[in-house]
């Protein structure tokens, strides 16, 4: 017990420090100048009972360790079905979850559908970072870059040339996947901290070239107007341009506006499906397999004959490819975009995704990016606590599931024997 | 079948090999051995082009490599069981033999599976197991299965005893015997010299980077030299 009496004093002592700097004492305007103000008693109350607790907790800890030990631990397996008839019911299961996608946005508001639509778009996100990170091992912290290149082509591309929403997509991909392969050829012989290093600078550069290049770019001011995607030609406003029909015109029904948000909705759906499928297919590629072997053991790979570089330049321009899809998609979402939207949280929070949802498993990143989006949302009334909050979730997170959400399992094939 | 020529190899401004010239005959079992440090490792890597050769001539079945790529040359015919056995701990037996034809077509890879479980009784039995799970003789079984999965003419091994329980020694140079049989070329490199010279047919004895000796594997085993630095007299 005693030996456990000066990490606790520590603990408590920093506890006090932390909450005193964050709630305990605010700055107010006051006239022309800023005073430092102390909080209320109550809060100071609040405060104390933190710094007891935490004291306590650390205090206590190898009893309560000892006490969880011998609490039973439920087991859930039992209440699943066998391997055999889930992978009968997987097909079924896939179909489900497809058509709930595909329902669900009719029957709800439209501020959840258009949630929905961010949370696909961070889906997106995370899966082809996943390709990098997760399979691949590398450690990007500039992915946003990718992501910036993908709306920025999509905006230029319509502001200028006035193309389509699904002309440029294919061709936001491609530009985005040049430039993981522009960065990734000088990089990818750097390994590590250094390599997150270089793609962090990375991130920064384009975003501040979207800035400064104000002639192209708009700079700062960003750019607005951009064309919102079409249904075979038909559009989603209320008046059309010329030479071309509205949606509810054609089909001869009153305009709603929600029609415009359950359509992005659906296109995101429709991408985001793509995504997983595609990279489900790479996956059981022999690429795929070279990836998982890369990052497990590169001596190994090495001495098998694989280029090393080849194989991590793929995984990099893979997944910037996926990056630029997403841009693309946001860029005609908010009709609007500014180098703010491409800021370094913005590549920690996909960074934070795949490593919550477990690195390797798309299924893990699925339900992590739903998290992400949706607890910050859910969080709101927290105001300026809320990322106070978030970063305690995922500390919380990090030591009750260290693996992660759900942690990679690999595609396993069953030889049939008879 | 592989012949190094006055080979030469700096580790930045360090010299580990001196003017190495060795040759490798077709279906021999060669053996390299000699104290640590006296660049054994770094010979077998340099014929694997990391670290490169900074002087001299590498010649592997007529074809100068020692100015390819690492991938290159290890797509011509040799494979390397790396010191360490280096295998891909998280995947199964199945999938790291499978990495090992990652150049072949799927029935010569399937054709060699089968030839190279047959070879190795013990990795059928671990078929589906993790890679790491499994012993270190298991691992290292699994290393040189992995590196015979793309058929090679020339297998280069690294000390495939280190580590591993005298048994399982034996059981490993029992194998590397088979595959002499079996038409395989192999290059030995070894600190378990009195096994290593015992089922080669020519041995090389490196110190410091220079190779100081080389004869018949009996020859060297009988010599005195030999016996007293490396045998234990």
């Amino acid at each position: 017990m005693h030996r456990a009496i000066f990490p606790a004093l520590f603990a408590a002592g920093v506890t006090f420090l932390l909450t005193c700097l964050v709630v305990g004492i605010r700055l107010e305007q006051e006239g022309a100048s800023l005073t430092v103000v102390g909080a209320d008693a109550e809060t100071w109350g609040w405060i104390a009972f933190a710094v007891i607790g935490v004291f306590l907790v650390q205090l206590l800890q190898q009893p309560l360790q000892r006490l969880r030990q011998r609490l039973p631990t439920a087991d859930i397996t039992g209440l699943l079905p066998n391997e055999m008839l889930l992978h009968r019911l997987k097909p079924w299961l896939i179909a489900l979850v497809v058509s709930g996608l595909l329902v669900w946005p009719f029957m709800v508001s439209r501020g959840a559908v258009d949630l929905a639509t961010l949370t696909l778009i961070y889906v997106m996100l995370g899966l082809g970072l996943n390709i990098v990170v997760g399979f691949a091992g590398l450690l990007d912290l500039g992915y946003v870059a990718f992501y910036a290149v993908g709306a920025y082509t999509y905006a230029l591309l319509s502001e200028y040339y006035g193309l389509s929403f699904w002309m440029s997509l294919p061709l936001a991909g491609l530009l985005a996947a040049v430039f993981g392969c522009l960065l990734g050829f000088p990089v990818l012989r750097l390994r590590g901290d250094y390599l997150a290093i270089v793609t962090l600078g990375f991130g920064e550069i384009i975003r501040i070239l979207l800035n400064n290049w104000t002639s192209l770019t708009g700079g700062p001011n960003g750019i607005g107007g951009i064309d919102k995607p079409s249904l075979f030609g038909l559009e989603f406003s209320r008046r059309a341009s010329e030479g071309s029909q509205t949606f509810h015109e054609f089909f001869d029904i009153d305009y709603s506006s929600g029609h415009k948000v359950i359509f992005l909705y659906l296109v995101a759906v429709l991408l985001v499906l793509l995504t997983i499928y595609i990279i489900n297919r790479i996956q059981r590629m022999p690429l795929g397999r070279a990836w998982e072997a890369l990052r497990e053991d590169e001596i190994a790979c090495r001495s098998l004959g694989l280029n090393p570089t080849v194989i991590k330049l793929s995984a990099f321009t893979l997944g910037a490819s996926f990056a630029g899809f997403a841009g693309c998609f946001f860029a005609a979402r908010q009709g609007f975009i500014s180098p703010e939207s491409f800021t370094f949280i913005e590549s920690a929070i996909i960074l934070a995704i795949v490593v919550l949802g477990g690195m390797g498993s798309q299924m893990g990143v699925i339900c992590a990016a739903i998290a992400m989006t949706i607890l910050p949302e859910l969080a709101r009334e927290f105001q300026e606590y809320r990322m106070l909050m978030f970063g305690g979730v995922m500390v919380l997170m990090m030591l009750w599931r260290p693996q992660g959400l759900l942690p990679m399992k690999r595609p396993h094939l069953e030889l049939k024997t008879s | 079948m592989l012949k190094l020529d006055n080979v030469s190899t700096f580790y930045g401004k360090i010299q580990a090999l001196h003017h190495v010239s060795l040759e490798i005959n077709r279906g021999e079992i060669l053996t390299l051995i000699g104290a640590n440090g006296a660049g054994k490792t770094t010979l077998m890597m340099t014929i694997c082009g990391t670290p490169r050769a900074q002087s001299g001539h590498i010649v592997f079945d007529g074809r100068p490599i020692q100015q390819m790529k690492t991938s290159d040359i290890m797509r011509q015919g040799l494979a390397v069981v790396p010191e360490g056995r280096h295998i891909f701990s998280a995947m199964t037996v199945e999938e790291n033999l499978l990495m090992g034809s990652f150049f072949r077509s799927r029935n010569e890879a399937a054709a060699q599976l089968d030839h190279v479980l047959t070879l190795f009784p013990r990795l059928k039995e671990r078929f589906n197991q993790r890679g790491g799970t499994m012993s270190g003789g298991e691992q290292q079984m699994l290393a040189i299965g992995r590196a015979l999965m793309s058929q090679p003419r020339l297998l280069l091994l690294d000390e495939p005893s280190l580590g591993l329980a005298p048994l399982v020694i034996q059981q490993i140079f029992e194998i590397i015997e088979r595959l002499r049989e079996e038409g395989v070329t192999i290059f030995l490199v070894e600190q378990n010299a009195h096994q290593a010279l015992r089922i080669a047919d020519r041995g090389y004895v490196l110190e410091n980077g220079s190779i100081v000796m080389s004869g018949s594997g009996d020859a060297l085993l009988n010599d005195d030299n030999v016996r007293k630095a490396y045998l234990g007299g």
